[in-house]
């Protein structure tokens, strides 16, 4: 299915290793599919500039953009959620839901994502219209690049190329917002004084965004993405794909208005559906790998069909099955629900629920208790033996904590914590989100000892909460 | 082997076919990529700059140094003075307080452990053991028997002066006679004081022997070690009644201590750290759960 055509030109007979591609100059087109991707452009690039000017009071001790991902504070935040470095696990739980969604979407509607939500689009897209506003249509671009180099050609190129560079820095510009807070780095970066990472990023960005979505386009797609690579693999024969229906469009031909559609297609081979493609194919030889679903040669197509007075879907979103029935001249059949279908959304579902889970039931408050090694206990002078530990104590809340420290399963342990000597139950402060790191002792009669290591645990309880976190220890000494 | 002049076309590429010809195998002459060679062009002008930017070429000498004066040298002398900059405040802050307020100001004592750990690993823990943890002849400074003193002042005089530092008059000296090797008491009177010290330290004694060893003991050794070996801080003699031992506690260790004592050395620190690390070694031992 995925057999890569070239773009206008088919390859010369005995060169079949190598042709030269044209470059693809997509015309304007209007119709319900082109309606979808104006609205989900704006709908995704407001999105884009708008989150990280949206506020969410944390109190006083965190960050209030609702959106924010603090590389220096090794902090994520997302309005309810805030994720720290160990928790990584979670955005990549988040990922692999992602990927899951996506090949269900793409069993389902094949590569819809490619043909209207993916960035590498939405900005190729943005890209276009720009160059459409600047320099015309399919025909003006074609005449405007054949042209000897005159004062209005440089200034329409150099027009488009420095609203395409704005565009980039705005791109590069909003990427960074994201990892600083919004309102403090936006007069920074026009003072210069933001940092260099900063300027450095947005320069890599402005120069990635115009270099892809100016120069690359389609090339991306076909030849960079690796999602085009594997898309197929989720492919069956009940997935909507762009379609050419050629049982009723072959045999094609030219047309003259009052002439009869009797032995022959519907098509009259206007080109129109390869003139709107943006990846430059011709949609009539079949499903091709270069083929981003985006519906704009439908569009092209049903505007033809009205005009010569026929019925739409000439070139429509259809499954394989039901190109087949047609052919025969059969009914269409839906096959929504299969194998395939019901087994990513299960697995979708299973990793969603995890990763919520995993959100809601993450705890305030961590522990973790890194037992002395050398040496792993000490004889005092009375005998009585004793282990140290480093407690490490997360509070993940942007409030204090007051915790209490207790032993259990160590009933005559004595616990002390340094800086707290001569605290029977040892209380104190943890400073909203941080890590601190006590010194624990535990002190044991000898007595109590019988030569084997002795499994208890450490109680941390916040009073405030009502929680208790308990977490796992051990008490050496010699064996016996 | 072509011998036209004009050399041939390859009609698909369009580029020159080279003359020669192997086992029917012909080469085409295609020139390398535009970007290609401009990427090069790029890199040749890049690395020539670099000659001259930064230091390139040995010499007999040495180099060239470079137009920008730039050296790793200079970077890693930068950087060390930025950290010692930057730990500044901090040690301001430590050297004004007196242990106890450091050792109650959280960020203070985080700052004075780490650093004390560091220079423990550095001086200290080639004889004191990496954890602290002492050895054979070298005391454990984590529990809570201290020949001198574990509080902050005693700490801080041990670590300054030493022990029985010969470059030092102001170290901690002290020293057990010979009394065996020196004849001061029979091999008999050695081995009775040595069931007494056992029977001190609440180990398996021979009852006889430890009575006859009680007189022994109440002569020689209680002005150093103590009544019944409670120990002697002022004369660093070591406690005896206890289960901590430096030479070792069974008899055959006791009464070689006894007939011929060893006795350690511990340098003098204070010419060779200045006050404010051997403050952060203070804080650091004291932290180790033994201080007092
Ligand atoms: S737009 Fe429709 S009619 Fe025109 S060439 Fe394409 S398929 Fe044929
Ligand atoms: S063939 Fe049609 S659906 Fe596919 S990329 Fe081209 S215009 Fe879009």
């Amino acid at each position: 299915m995925a057999s890569l055509q070239p773009a206008a030109a088919e390859p010369q007979e005995d060169s079949p290793l190598w042709f030269a591609r044209p470059p693809v100059v997509p015309k304007k087109v209007k119709g319900p599919f082109r309606r979808i991707k104006w609205a989900v452009m704006t709908v995704l690039l407001a999105i884009y500039w708008g989150v990280p000017w949206l506020r969410f009071d944390r109190g006083p001790f965190a960050p209030d953009q609702a959106v924010l991902i603090d590389l220096p504070g090794r902090k994520a935040y997302f309005l309810w959620f805030e994720i720290w470095p160990q928790e990584i696990y979670i955005i990549t739980g988040l990922l692999i839901v992602a990927a899951i969604g996506l090949f269900f979407v793409t069993a389902m509607l094949g590569r819809v994502w490619c043909g209207f939500a993916c960035p590498q689009t939405v900005w190729t897209d943005l890209f276009m219209m720009v160059e459409r506003w600047v320099e015309g249509d399919r025909a003006q671009r074609l005449r405007l690049a054949k042209a000897p180099w005159t004062v209005s050609k440089i200034a329409q190129r150099l027009a488009k190329h420095s609203l395409w560079i704005a565009i980039g820095l705005a791109t590069g510009g909003a990427w960074i917002l994201y990892f600083n807070d919004a309102p403090t780095v936006m007069p920074q970066l026009f003072l210069g004084t933001a940092g260099a990472g900063v300027y450095i990023t947005i320069g890599l960005l402005t120069f990635s965004t115009y270099l892809l979505a100016g120069w690359a386009r389609e090339s991306v797609c076909t030849f960079m993405c690796p999602y085009a690579r594997f898309q197929s693999a989720m492919f069956d024969r009940d997935t909507l794909v762009v379609s050419y229906r050629d049982w009723r469009g072959e045999k094609r031909g030219k047309h003259k208005a009052g002439d009869g559609w009797e032995g022959r297609g519907h098509c009259i081979d206007c080109r129109q559906c390869v003139e709107v493609c943006p990846t430059g194919i011709d949609i009539r030889g079949g499903l091709q790998m270069s083929c981003i679903s985006c519906g704009l040669c439908v569009d092209a197509c049903d505007g033809i069909m009205d005009k010569v007075g026929l019925p739409h879907g000439l070139i429509g979103y259809d499954t394989e099955r039901n190109m087949a029935l047609g052919a025969a001249g059969k009914p269409r059949q839906w096959h929504f629900i299969r194998l395939r279908t019901l087994g990513y959304f299960v697995v979708f579902a299973a990793a969603g629920a995890a990763v919520l889970w995993a959100l809601l039931a993450r705890s305030p408050l961590e522990a973790s208790v890194l037992p002395d090694r050398n040496p792993l206990f000490v004889r005092l002078s009375d005998g009585d033996l004793r282990n140290g530990y480093t407690l490490k104590l997360l509070n993940k809340t942007n409030q204090p904590q007051h915790i209490i420290i207790s032993l259990d399963g160590l009933a005559q342990g004595q616990l002390t914590v340094l800086g707290h000597e001569g605290e029977a139950a040892p209380s104190l402060e943890l400073a909203p989100d941080t890590v601190a790191a006590l010194r624990l002792f535990v002190r044991l009669d000898t007595d109590q000892w019988a030569g084997e290591p002795i499994d208890y645990h450490f109680n941390i309880h916040d009073a405030a909460r009502d929680l208790t976190v308990t977490t796992p220890a051990r008490f050496e000494g010699p064996r016996q | 082997m072509s011998t036209a002049d004009k050399p041939e076309i390859d009609a698909i590429t369009g580029s020159k076919i080279h003359p020669h010809e192997w086992d029917g195998i012909r080469e085409l002459e295609t020139p390398p990529p535009r970007w290609w060679v401009l990427t090069f062009a790029a890199c040749v002008i890049f690395s020539l700059a670099w000659w001259v930017l930064y230091p390139a070429w040995p010499s007999f000498s040495g180099y060239t140094p470079g137009v920008l004066g730039y050296s790793t040298r200079a970077e890693l002398a930068q950087t060390m003075a930025a950290v010692t900059a930057a730990q500044a405040p901090m040690n301001d802050r430590l050297a004004k307080l007196d242990y106890a307020a450091a050792a109650a100001d959280a960020d203070v004592m985080n700052f004075a452990t780490a650093g004390g750990r560091a220079l423990f690993a550095e001086n200290c823990a080639q004889c004191h053991g990496s954890g602290a943890q002492g050895n054979v002849g070298f005391p454990n400074l984590l529990d809570d028997d201290w020949v001198w003193g574990g509080d902050y002042a005693t700490l801080q005089a041990t670590i300054e002066h030493g022990i029985r530092a010969a470059n030092d008059v102001d170290t901690r000296q002290s020293l057990m006679p010979a009394f065996g090797k020196d004849g001061m008491l029979t091999r008999e009177q050695v081995a009775d004081v040595t069931q007494y010290v056992l029977a001190l330290s609440g180990q398996t004694a021979d009852a006889a022997a430890a009575g006859r060893g009680e007189a022994v003991f109440a002569e020689q050794c209680v002005s150093c070690h103590g009544e019944k070996g409670a120990g002697n801080r002022e004369l660093g003699g070591p406690k005896l009644a206890d289960g901590i031992w430096l030479y070792g506690g069974d008899a055959k260790a006791i009464e070689a201590q006894v007939w011929n004592p060893r006795a350690g050395v511990m340098p003098a620190w204070a010419g060779r750290l200045d006050a404010l690390a051997i403050k952060k070694l203070v804080l650091y031992v004291h932290s180790l759960g033994g201080g007092e």
